[in-house]
């Protein structure tokens, strides 16, 4: 008990299979979180979550101002955007978006002689507000998990009518190789994450407050445990082993409760509740400043990199105007990164925007992106001991080479969340995840056609 | 040797009874079957491709002989074995007119521009899709891996040279297999009478559209001014045919246009089947390359 009286646990928990990839977080762990000079433009996609995307109330030519609304949320799963700069709309038109599709997103030129300073936004005050106001307020603030999915903030704290939650976890294990954003900003943040969490736990009511970290971030878990020792937080500080993927929400729960979330049913079905850091910082941010979603924390790193490090960026920054900022990229790099190298998505383009669910761009170099000969499935059977939800990848795998979709998905390849924990190991070097996830394209695919059949023929 | 007299008896008691009860099920639940159906199946092409919309020839054979689809719906075989079909039957078969699979897009490897250099993993259009969709500069191009050859029944798509797949008419069955697995959602059914053809689904603006592919739709409208008025419209920065007035199309319309996106078809394949010259394949740029680009 090296920290104080809210260490949960001594020895350091975790979930069973899993694997060990090489850390490479001392590149940037140490590097407080720095800020970057304004740039010329900023790209917003309207889609920048999960669900459907937002609706622009802005024109071209119309001044906007840092903290502004500028796009409406269209429904319920949809949240607002915000300008992240003074500047004037310079294009509402198709832009490439990091998943590589041209999609439509607002072109904000940035003024030079602007001071920045943040708009405060009516927020409310969260000591006088019931729940529902509470969930629309953090729609308007554009808040989504932090953590990669980017899926609604709001949606996930709207707990139905006959359901509770028991237990909320504040997720910082960051168990992705290479990232360190939010080890810095639970570091730097402290204050604000427990505020947030006070702020949250006002309305979803839960009994116990966890937060979440691996073992490799001792000043992080000190830090925390110190400032909610001073605060006086009921939160309880859990140590997790280091092993990837220890930050899925489905192996932290398991590690943390010991408990299984049937497949396809959602964390609250067992009482859970699991947040980013960031998100936790982000609602503090807004209630306490007026400030929505407008920047986020992002490791620039690897190893093809002039100067790794974490920086405070604006959403909508053109990655390749971060990635100078970091020193550029050197004269060996061959892959660029969205994300950690683990589930990061590969971009053909750098000037591509960071979005909302943007944690790290990770340029690198030959020698480590180098092209592995595939071979035959040699049944050994170690993507079976590392995957983390117990599928069988080895048998999926071969099904997929068959294109045998139906049986996949009776193997349960959609409950598949694509860790890559099966393609690490492989030593075969099967690209196991996109065979994966182009059968998961096809069953979809399958699903919507006998839907649209079902209902054309009722 | 009474043994073996009494096993005879028994088998043979066996079998007098079995048989018996066979005849009487032969009698009793008989299926009246029309011979027709048998004759119809012999006739059509045995595809079993579905395109009619009927599971399989023998299925529709069925419902032909029934009268509840008409034999005019099988657009695989010949207009004189429909003819014969239906002169057999006695009835009178409607006119459909043959459906082929189009793809709507003429970017190969020699128009198309390339920002990734695509190495390892699958060598599917589909695998290569879920990798940033592709590394095409065009989120919309074909990917020219040759899915579509490769579920193709019919022997019908072919890839080419400039990796894009030429689908021979006379093989296709418009069965929808290609439209289903091509992970761009390029190929459409269309009736061999739709001669105008857009080959091109790029909704990016003129200039932009064009850096990243030379046979791109610019939609700079001239083959609207071209055509009678209504049947190309620009929707989105894309020339789009209105096919209610397909009469009413001509060449024309293709004669002025800068990228060559839309084409007349008169039924023959969209793309030839071999380059005669060998023309260099689409340059891959790196990384420190695009950095250059993206500050000129």
């Amino acid at each position: 008990m090296a920290f104080g009286g809210n260490i949960a646990a001594i020895k350091p928990l975790s979930f069973s299979h899993g694997v060990h990839p090489e850390e490479y977080k001392q590149l940037s762990c140490n590097n407080p979180i720095e800020r970057m000079p304004f740039v010329a433009e900023y790209i917003l996609p309207l889609g920048q979550h999960i669900g459907a995307p937002s609706k622009p109330i802005v024109r071209k030519g119309q001044k906007v101002f840092r903290g502004q609304k500028i796009a409406d949320p269209e429904g319920f799963v949809s949240v607002a955007l915000h300008a992240p700069v003074d500047g004037t709309i310079d294009a509402i038109d198709l832009f490439t978006h990091p998943n590589g599709q041209e999609l439509p997103a607002i072109k904000i030129k940035c003024d030079t002689f602007s001071s920045q300073l943040v708009t405060p936004q009516e927020a409310g005050d969260p000591e006088n507000m019931d729940l529902p106001e509470f969930i629309s307020a953090i729609q308007e603030a554009g808040l989504v998990g932090l953590g990669g999915a980017a899926f609604p903030a709001h949606v996930k704290f709207s707990i139905p009518e006959d359901k509770t939650c028991q237990y909320f976890m504040v997720n910082g294990c960051e168990c992705e190789p290479f990232l360190t954003a939010d080890d810095r900003l639970m570091v730097e943040y402290a204050e604000e994450l427990l505020d947030g969490v006070e702020i949250l736990n006002r309305f979803i009511k839960a009994e116990k407050l966890y937060v979440a970290v691996e073992i490799n971030k001792q000043e992080a878990i000190q830090v925390i445990s110190e400032k909610a020792v001073s605060r006086n937080c009921p939160i309880e500080i859990v140590p997790l082993k280091v092993k990837y993927p220890q930050g899925a929400e489905k192996m932290m729960i398991s590690a943390i409760l010991g408990k299984e979330i049937p497949a396809g049913k959602l964390p609250l079905d067992i009482e859970v509740l699991v947040s980013n850091v960031g998100t936790m910082v982000a609602i503090s941010q807004y209630f306490r400043k007026g400030q929505p979603l407008i920047e986020r924390v992002i490791t620039v790193t690897g190893t093809a990199l002039g100067r790794p490090t974490n920086v405070m960026v604006p959403i909508g920054t053109p990655m390749i105007e971060l990635v100078n900022w970091c020193g550029g990229i050197t004269s060996d790099a061959a892959r660029v990164l969205l994300g950690g190298p683990m589930m990061g998505m590969v971009q053909k383009r750098l000037d591509v925007p960071v979005i909302k669910g943007t944690s790290g761009i990770l340029a690198l170099s030959d020698h480590e992106a180098r092209v592995m000969t595939e071979y035959s499935c040699i049944r050994c059977g170690r993507c079976v001991d590392a995957c983390p939800i117990f599928l069988n990848p080895s048998l999926l795998g071969m099904l997929a080479k068959k294109g045998f979709w139906d049986e996949m998905a009776k193997n349960n390849v959609m409950d598949c969340f694509e860790c890559a924990a099966c393609s690490f190991v492989c030593p075969s070097a099967i690209p196991l995840v996109q065979h994966f996830r182009v059968a998961k394209g096809f069953i979809k695919e399958k699903a919507a056609r006998e839907k649209f059949e079902n209902r054309n023929s009722v | 040797m009474a043994e073996v007299l009494t096993t005879l008896g028994i088998l043979v008691g066996l079998a007098v009874f079995f048989a018996t009860i066979l005849a009487i099920a032969y009698k009793k639940l008989r299926v009246e079957e029309d011979p027709r159906i048998d004759q119809v199946e012999e006739m059509l092409p045995s595809a079993n491709c579905g395109a009619c919309g009927v599971p399989g020839c023998r299925a529709f054979a069925e419902k032909v002989v029934d009268k509840t689809v008409n034999v005019g719906k099988c657009t695989v075989s010949s207009p004189e074995g429909i003819d014969l079909i239906a002169s057999f039957l006695g009835i009178e078969a409607s006119k459909e007119t043959k459906r082929v699979a189009r793809l709507l897009c003429a970017g190969g490897k020699n128009e198309a521009h390339h920002w990734l250099e695509y190495k390892g993993g699958m060598s599917t259009c589909r695998g290569e899709a879920v990798v940033n969709g592709g590394p095409k500069a065009c989120f919309w191009g074909c990917l020219g891996l040759g899915d579509c050859a490769e579920i193709c029944d019919f022997d019908a798509i072919a890839m080419n040279d400039d990796g894009l797949p030429v689908v021979d008419p006379e093989k296709c069955t418009a069965c929808n297999d290609c439209v289903e697995v091509c992970p761009k959602n390029l190929f459409e059914l269309m009736p061999v009478t739709q001669t105008l053809i857009v080959q091109c689904k790029s909704l990016l603006e003129g200039d932009l559209a064009e850096s990243k592919c030379s046979v791109a739709c610019t939609a700079c409208a001239r083959c609207v001014a071209d055509s009678a008025p209504g049947v190309i419209s620009i929707q989105n920065n894309l020339a789009v045919v209105n096919y209610e007035l397909n009469n009413l199309t001509s060449p024309a319309a293709t004669r002025r246009c800068p990228t060559d996106s839309i084409v007349w078809l008169e039924g023959e394949a969209q793309f030839a089947p071999e380059e005669e010259i060998g023309l260099p394949t689409g340059r891959v740029e790196t990384l420190v390359d695009l950095k250059n680009t993206y500050y000129q």
